[in-house]
């Protein structure tokens, strides 16, 4: 049987089995996967549009009193197949740290000071061609405990469905030229050198707004169907 | 020609604010036919110890094994409100809960149907790339002939099935997601 998602595609993924993050050593499974045949359970998934999103959720900073301090940025791009076929109509949520490098998370220690006029959460639903926009601030790196002088690399988590259960991705966006990259084993267990350099965005001055807001562009590819469906030459 | 996937990353511990919110544990509206349920578990790291910082994502059908998502054939009828889909972050002591209808059987591609399930993601710190499993119900006969439950070793299968309880009232099911070692959960490559 022919899968209606191919599964070279889950080469670019991780290891959930990479010694160099601490956090993975008691929590990634020890058995190998058990392969599953794709039925009706997996190649449907989740619907959002017909949500309650609303349009001023794509501007993380306009959802307080007042403006979040920081370097103000606009995140844009398409999300598409493997096919460069576009994602009309799914959900995109994001999060962040705000310009300090600080989460709004009661469990983030980090002595770096939280920013009133920011939360750094924020969701949009693509449209017809795929695209979606957020504006934000740039997210400051930030220390973690994973080794000694650990710190991320800046990034915003994204977290997107697609069409399928099988197209469910949640990842994260980093920036350009970060010099942090060689040091972080969360952007370095991608292997594979073409799918790490997907997570990174680049500056586009297009994007960019004068004496606004510089823009980056982050296209997002999901795992993509069979064009057309391949029939079992046995039981035709 | 085929692009590369964006790959993924882990959902770090400080996901709430940006994914949970309020009312995605209850999955089925009050007005949704079916037998309403529990279910809830925890999620347990490779030292038995509970993962706090987790998110359990559930998907599935209605209660007449309809999935409301257009590639399912069935699935314009798919109860109204209904959306079929929930999530739930793990507590302190690494439990999750969510309330819903029991499904029902859905169809297998070779024939036949599937036995009742919930599919399931597992996100957490630590984990690099989702987990896919599934939850069967220990009271459905037709786990017996379930295409998926016999393609995995037999003493295995049992970390899929939930074990039902109705002492309550409405039935509470449970099953808790074993990440790694003694009793570890079938994980799915799919």
């Amino acid at each position: 049987m022919t899968a209606a998602y191919p599964a070279d595609a889950l080469k670019a993924h991780p290891s959930n089995d990479y010694p160099a993050y601490n956090s993975t050593a008691r929590r990634h499974p020890s058995r190998p996967l058990v392969p599953l045949a794709h039925t009706l359970s997996e190649l449907t998934g989740p619907v959002y549009g017909h949500d309650d999103v609303t349009a001023a959720e794509a501007d993380l900073t306009t959802r307080h009193a007042g403006e979040p301090l920081g370097e103000r940025i606009i995140v844009a791009g398409r999300v598409l197949d493997e096919d460069g076929r576009p994602v009309p109509h799914t959900l995109v949520e994001i999060w962040q740290a705000n310009a300090a490098g600080r989460y709004i998370h009661l469990n983030d220690q980090h002595p770096a000071p939280l920013d009133p006029n920011f939360t750094g959460a924020g969701r949009i639903v693509t449209d017809a061609e795929g695209r979606y926009r957020f504006v934000s601030i740039k997210p400051g790196a930030y220390p973690w405990r994973n080794h000694h002088n650990a710190w991320r690399p800046a990034h915003i988590h994204f977290s997107l469905f697609g069409p399928s259960f099988l197209t469910r991705l949640v990842t994260q966006m980093y920036f350009p030229g970060d010099p942090l990259f060689a040091f972080d084993p969360i952007f370095n267990s991608i292997t594979d050198e073409k799918a790490r350099a997907r997570t990174v965005s680049a500056f586009d001055l297009d994007l960019t707004q004068p004496e606004w807001a510089l823009g980056y562009r982050f296209d997002i590819v999901l795992r993509g169907r069979n064009a057309t469906p391949v029939e079992d030459p046995h039981h035709d | 020609m085929t692009e590369t996937i964006t790959p993924s990353q882990t959902v770090g511990p400080f996901f709430h604010y940006g994914l949970i919110r309020p009312g995605q544990t209850d999955i089925a509206p009050s007005q949704v036919p079916g037998q309403r349920i529990v279910v809830e578990g925890r999620v347990l790291d490779g030292d038995g110890q509970p993962v706090p910082d987790a998110m359990i994502e559930v998907w599935q059908a209605d209660a007449e094994g309809r999935y409301a998502h257009p590639a399912d054939p069935h699935g314009r009828g798919a109860n109204s409100g209904f959306a079929g889909h929930g999530r739930a972050p793990t507590d302190t002591a690494g439990v999750w809960r969510v309330t819903t209808v029991k499904p029902g059987a859905v169809p297998h591609p070779k024939g036949g149907t599937q036995a009742p399930h919930l599919t399931l993601g597992v996100f957490a710190r630590g984990l690099l790339l989702r987990l896919h499993t599934r939850l069967y119900f220990d009271d459905e006969a037709a786990n017996a002939t379930d295409p998926v439950l016999a393609s995995i070793d037999a003493d295995r299968r049992g970390t899929l099935i939930a074990k039902g309880d109705a002492a309550g009232g409405t039935a509470v099911y449970r099953l808790d997601i074993r990440l790694q070692g003694d009793g570890e959960t079938v994980f799915f490559l799919a």
